[in-house]
C-alpha cells in the first residue's frame, strides 16, 4: 500500500493525493465549496445489561483495559492532550501493546508534544503505523525524514471532532485521562488531585468510539460531578498512581512576552481592534493564551478600562489574566476550552459565568453554528504567510514539522482573523512569494500584523476603510515583503523531495495541501 | 605557529551575530567553513561575501570558519574584517554600500525627547530599535562593550551607521572616555553619524578636543555633514563647568549621567533624587542659557512604567526636554510626559494667535491681556505647538 496515491491539483493548486493510507480523500475544492451529505457517525450499540449492575467497571491495570477492550493490530487508539507536555498515558498504552505484540496500530491522539517522543520506537518497530494528529518536536522531526510508515494526516482541533462524527474516523478503543473519575467512569478533569480544566477535547471520543477507557489519579465516591465524561459512555475505569505531570501543563504559554518588537506587535494589533471599530460594548472575541496573543489582550485590557467599555465574552485558552478581567467586571462570561493555572481553574468551578465549552461548539464546522463565527476578533500566531494571505502554522520554511494546527483553521471563520507575526525570525523572511505548506488560505486571514507595519487584505474593503485615517503603518503585504527582503536577503528556496510525508486537511474533510519530506 | 584571528560571538544564546576565525596559510587557497542555523537559506550569499572580503584584502589562501547565528551581511563582513585585521596589517576598510536612509542630517534643534542606548556590539538589538521609535539611537562604545571588544565594536558600529535602517531616528554614537573616544571617531566620522556622544566630560577643553579631531577627519575624507556633540556631565567637576561645555561649537544637547555622578558625590542614587537636585537643576540652567536641549539622566527600572512616568514629569518640571533609555517600552511613556498638556497647549495657541494678529495689524510691539510678548515666547510657544502636534508617541 502506498501512503499516498493519485495526486490531483486541488483548487488552492497545490498537487494532493486523493487516496492517503489506502483510503480515498477528497481534495480541497476552495472555500465554503464542500458539503457532504452523507449520515454521521454510526458508534457500537451497547447494552446495558453486559456491564456491571453495581456500576463498578474498575479493572486492575490499563493493560487489563487495552486487553478486555479488544486491543488487536491495525486499531484505531485515542488520547486526549489536556496534559500537554506532561502527559503519561499515550506512552504508556503503547508500551503495553508492544508488550503484547500488537502491530500496525493507528494513534488519533488531539494533539502530541514532545514528552512522546518514546514514540517513535514504536512507529520503528511498526506497533504504530502512524499517527493522525498534530506532528512537532521530535515526532514532527520523524515524520518530516519519511520514516513514519503511514502518511501523518493533520487536521484542526474542529477537524479532528469532525472526522470523528462523520464517521471519517473510527475509533476502535478511546483512552481518556482524567483527573477525577468514579467507579463508573463518570468523570471530568476539574476535580481530583492534578485538575486540568474541562476534558473538551474527549467528548466525542466517548460517545463514537467502540470502547471508552478512564484512567484517573483520583478515585472519587459515586457519582462524579460535572460528568464531562458520562460514565454510561464508559467500558472501564482504570486508577494510576500518576497520569501526568501537572507541572507541565503550563509550559510558558501563559507569560506576556517580554520581547519589545512582539508586545509592539501586539499594541499595533489592539490599536488596531480599536481604529477598526471592534472594541465596542458587547464585543466577544478569542484571548489566546500564548505570549503576543496574551500581550494584545492586556493592551486591549488598558483600552476598555480607559474607555469604559465591557466584552460580553472571550473564548480562552482561560488564564488568570481573563479571570482577573471578568472580576473586574470587563467581560461577562469566559468560554473555556483549556485552563491553565489554579485560579483559572477554581474560576471555573466556582463562578458560573466561566462556562466549560466543548470543541464542537466552538470550532466543528458540521455544528449547527460554531462560536467562533461570532467572535468578532482573533489574534493568532503564524510561522508563513504569503503575498496572497494564505497562512502556515505548522511547518517550518524549510519544510520540517514544527506545530500541530490546533484551533488554527477553526479561527479563520471569525468576523476578524489577525495573524501576529515578526516578519523575520532568525534572518528568514516571515511573508514569502507562497507559503511552504497552506494550512489557511488566503481569503480568510483578513489582516497580517508585524512589527514592521499592517497588511489589509484587499477583500476586506470595510477594514481598509474603517482605518484609513489612522495612525497605524498599514502597508501593501508587497511593500513590506520588499523592506523585509532588503534586510534578510532572500533566502534560497528548500530542497524538499517529492515524496509526501503528511497531508493537512481543511475543516470542511478535504485535503487542502501535501508535506513533503525534507532531504537533510 | 600561525597567528589566529578571531571575532564577533556565537553561542545558542546567540542572535544575529556570528563569530569568524580565521588563519592566514602559505596555501591551499580559501578554505571556509560554515556552521550556521539559516545555512539552508544563505549559504551561497554568505560563502561569496566572503569571498569577495577576502580578495578585498588579498588574502588568497587562509582556513576561515563562520559559526552563524543568523546574521546579516554588514555583521558577517564586519566579524570578518576585525578578525582578518588581527592577522593582517591593513588600513583598508571593507565598506558595504550606505543604505540611501541613513544619509540624512538632523537640525540642531528637532526633538531630542528620548534616546535609545543599544550596546554596540550586540547586533540583534540594532534591527529592530527603529521600529520603536525614539527620537535617537545610541550605539554605544563606552561603558555596554568590554575592554577586550572595543576593536570590533568599532568596526560593527561602522557598518551598523551605514546598514541599519533606524527609521528616521538621529543616528548617534557614544564614544568611549576621551583619550580612547578620539580613536572610535576615526571610525564613526565618515559614516553618516548625526551626533557623538562624549561621555565623563568635564571641560570645555576635551570638547574642542573632539571638535578639532572631527575637522581632521571631515578634512582627510571631504565631508561636508555636520556632526552634532551631546557632551554627558557625569561629575562635580563637570556640573560646575557645565555652562562653558553647553556653548562649546556644535554643542546641541546636555545630558547629565547621575549613576557615575552620585558615585563621584560618593553618594547613592535615590527616587526621590534629592542628592541630585542640585546637579539636575546646575544642568538646566546651564543647557538653557547655551541655548541648547538639557536631557536628562536613564531611569533604570525596566519594568516599573509608573515610576518613569512619575520619574519623567519631574523631569519635565525641572526644565529637561528628553531623558536616555535603555528599553524601547520606555520610549513612549517618555514622549507621552515631556508632551505638553493642555494647559501648556492653550496657552501657547494664545501667544501665537496674538502674535500673528500684531502681525497682521503691522502693529510692533505684540501683547497677550497686559502682558508683552517677545520674540523668544513667540519661539518657545511655537516649538510646545510643534511637540504637540507630532503628540505622545511618533515623531
Amino acid at each position: 500500500m502506498k501512503k499516498a496515491d493519485k495526486f490531483v491539483k486541488n483548487a488552492a493548486g497545490r498537487m494532493v493525493p486523493t487516496i492517503v493510507n489506502g483510503k480515498k480523500v477528497i481534495s480541497f475544492m476552495g472555500v465554503n465549496k464542500y458539503r457532504p451529505t452523507h449520515k454521521g457517525a454510526a458508534p457500537r450499540v451497547p447494552t446495558c445489561i453486559d456491564y456491571p449492575k453495581d456500576g463498578n467497571k474498575i479493572v486492575k491495570s490499563l493493560k487489563e483495559a487495552l486487553i478486555k477492550s479488544g486491543l488487536k493490530d491495525g486499531m484505531t487508539i485515542s488520547t486526549h492532550h489536556h496534559y500537554r507536555n506532561g502527559d503519561y498515558v499515550a506512552n504508556m498504552i503503547f508500551d503495553i501493546a508492544a508488550e503484547l505484540g500488537i502491530k500496525g496500530l493507528r494513534w488519533f491522539p488531539s494533539a502530541a508534544f514532545p514528552c512522546h517522543a518514546p514514540i517513535i520506537e514504536h512507529l520503528k518497530s511498526g506497533v504504530v503505523h502512524h499517527i493522525e494528529g498534530s506532528l512537532n518536536g521530535p515526532l514532527g522531526d520523524f515524520c518530516s525524514h519519511g520514516k513514519m510508515k503511514g502518511l501523518g494526516y493533520l487536521r484542526s482541533h474542529g477537524g479532528r471532532y469532525r472526522a470523528i462524527a462523520d464517521g471519517e474516523v473510527h475509533i476502535d478503543i478511546a483512552v481518556i485521562a482524567a483527573s477525577a473519575a468514579d467507579m463508573t467512569g463518570n468523570a471530568n478533569g476539574i476535580l481530583g488531585k492534578h485538575p486540568f480544566g474541562p476534558v473538551s477535547f474527549s467528548k466525542t471520543d466517548a460517545k463514537n468510539a467502540d470502547r471508552t477507557i478512564i484512567v484517573t489519579d483520583s478515585l472519587i465516591d459515586f457519582p462524579c460531578y460535572p460528568w464531562e465524561i458520562m460514565g454510561n459512555d464508559v467500558d472501564f475505569v482504570v486508577t494510576l498512581d500518576e497520569i501526568g505531570d501537572p507541572q507541565k501543563i503550563v509550559s510558558g504559554t501563559t507569560r506576556i512576552t517580554k520581547s519589545p518588537d512582539r508586545l509592539l506587535i501586539a499594541e499595533y494589533c489592539a490599536k488596531f481592534v480599536e481604529a477598526a471599530g471592534i472594541l465596542k460594548d458587547g464585543m466577544n472575541f478569542q484571548a489566546g493564551a500564548g505570549g503576543t496573543s496574551l500581550a494584545f489582550v492586556h493592551f486591549i485590557k488598558e483600552m476598555m478600562v480607559e474607555k469604559g467599555i465591557k466584552a460580553r465574552s472571550m473564548i480562552g485558552g482561560s488564564t488568570k489574566f481573563l479571570v482577573d478581567m471578568m472580576e473586574e467586571g470587563l467581560t461577562d462570561y469566559i468560554f473555556d476550552g483549556q485552563t491553565f493555572g489554579l485560579e483559572a481553574l477554581s474560576s471555573l468551578r466556582d463562578n458560573p459565568n466561566h462556562i466549560p465549552i466543548d470543541i464542537f461548539d466552538i470550532y466543528d464546522f458540521h455544528a449547527k453554528g460554531n462560536l467562533v463565527q461570532m467572535m468578532d476578533v482573533i489574534v493568532l500566531g503564524s510561522t508563513e504567510v504569503d503575498v496572497k494571505f494564505n497562512a502556515n502554522c505548522v511547518s517550518h520554511s524549510d519544510g520540517r514539522m514544527l506545530h500541530g494546527i490546533g484551533g488554527f483553521q477553526n479561527c479563520m471563520l471569525a468576523k476578524c482573523t489577525i495573524l501576529a507575526v515578526p516578519s523575520f525570525r532568525d534572518r528568514i523572511p516571515v511573508i514569502k512569494d507562497k507559503v511552504t505548506t497552506l494550512v489557511a488560505p488566503g481569503e480568510l486571514v483578513d489582516v497580517i500584523i508585524t512589527e514592521r507595519g499592517i497588511a489589509i487584505n484587499p477583500l476586506r474593503k470595510d477594514l481598509i476603510e474603517a482605518t484609513k485615517n489612522s495612525a497605524l503603518p498599514i502597508r501593501d503585504i508587497k511593500d513590506l515583503k520588499k523592506e523585509i527582503d532588503q534586510i534578510c536577503g532572500i533566502p534560497a528556496k528548500p530542497k524538499l523531495s517529492d515524496e509526501a510525508v503528511a497531508v493537512v486537511e481543511w475543516i470542511d474533510g478535504t485535503i487542502l495541501d501535501t508535506i513533503r519530506k525534507v532531504e537533510k | 605557529m600561525a597567528k589566529i584571528g578571531t571575532a564577533g560571538n556565537y553561542g545558542k544564546e546567540i542572535r544575529s551575530d556570528c563569530k569568524v576565525t580565521i588563519e592566514l596559510t602559505k596555501s591551499g587557497g580559501l578554505q571556509i567553513e560554515l556552521i550556521s542555523k539559516v545555512k539552508e537559506y544563505f549559504e551561497d550569499s554568505i560563502i561569496s561575501l566572503t569571498k569577495d572580503e577576502l580578495k578585498f584584502f588579498s588574502i588568497e589562501n587562509c582556513k576561515i570558519k563562520i559559526e552563524d547565528r543568523g546574521a546579516l551581511d554588514y555583521v558577517i563582513a564586519a566579524r570578518i574584517e576585525t578578525a582578518i585585521k588581527q592577522v593582517k596589517n591593513t588600513d583598508k576598510e571593507y565598506l558595504l554600500n550606505i543604505i540611501p536612509q541613513n544619509t540624512n542630517q538632523t537640525k540642531k534643534e528637532r526633538f531630542r525627547r528620548s534616546r535609545l542606548y543599544l550596546p554596540g556590539n550586540t547586533p540583534k538589538l540594532a534591527l529592530n530599535a527603529g521600529i520603536h521609535k525614539p527620537d535617537g539611537i545610541i550605539l554605544d562604545l563606552e561603558d555596554s562593550v568590554a575592554p577586550a571588544k572595543k576593536v570590533e565594536a568599532r568596526i560593527l558600529v561602522r557598518n551598523t551607521l551605514r546598514s541599519v535602517n533606524f527609521y528616521g531616528a538621529e543616528r548617534m554614537v557614544r564614544i568611549n572616555q576621551l583619550p580612547q573616544g578620539l580613536i572610535d571617531l576615526e571610525n564613526i566620522v565618515p559614516h553618516n553619524v548625526n551626533l557623538i556622544l562624549v561621555p565623563k566630560c568635564e571641560t570645555a577643553e576635551q570638547i574642542k578636543e573632539v571638535n578639532s579631531k572631527i575637522t581632521k577627519i571631515k578634512k582627510k575624507k571631504k565631508l561636508k555633514y555636520n556632526i552634532w556633540l551631546m557632551p554627558i556631565i557625569e561629575s562635580s567637576l563637570g556640573v560646575i563647568n557645565s555652562y562653558e561645555i553647553a556653548k562649546s561649537e556644535n554643542v546641541v544637547a546636555l545630558a547629565i549621567g547621575l549613576e557615575d555622578y552620585t558615585a563621584d558625590l560618593g553618594t547613592q542614587r535615590t527616587a526621590e533624587g534629592n542628592e541630585s537636585f542640585f546637579a539636575r537643576s546646575q544642568i538646566v540652567n546651564s543647557a538653557h542659557a547655551a541655548k541648547i536641549q538639557p536631557i536628562d539622566s536613564v531611569f533604570s527600572d525596566v519594568n516599573d512604567m509608573e515610576a518613569l512616568k512619575r520619574n519623567v514629569i519631574i523631569s519635565k518640571s525641572l526644565g529637561f526636554h528628553g531623558m536616555g533609555c535603555i528599553h524601547p517600552r520606555q520610549i513612549s511613556v517618555i514622549h507621552k510626559n515631556y508632551a505638553p498638556n493642555i494647559n501648556e497647549i492653550e496657552k501657547a495657541q494664545k501667544i501665537i494667535e496674538a502674535y500673528n494678529d500684531a502681525r497682521k495689524k503691522g502693529l510692533g510691539v505684540v501683547s497677550l491681556g497686559s502682558k508683552m510678548i517677545d520674540a523668544p515666547v513667540v519661539k518657545k510657544a511655537q516649538q510646545i505647538l510643534d511637540m504637540a502636534k507630532i503628540g505622545g508617541n511618533n515623531r
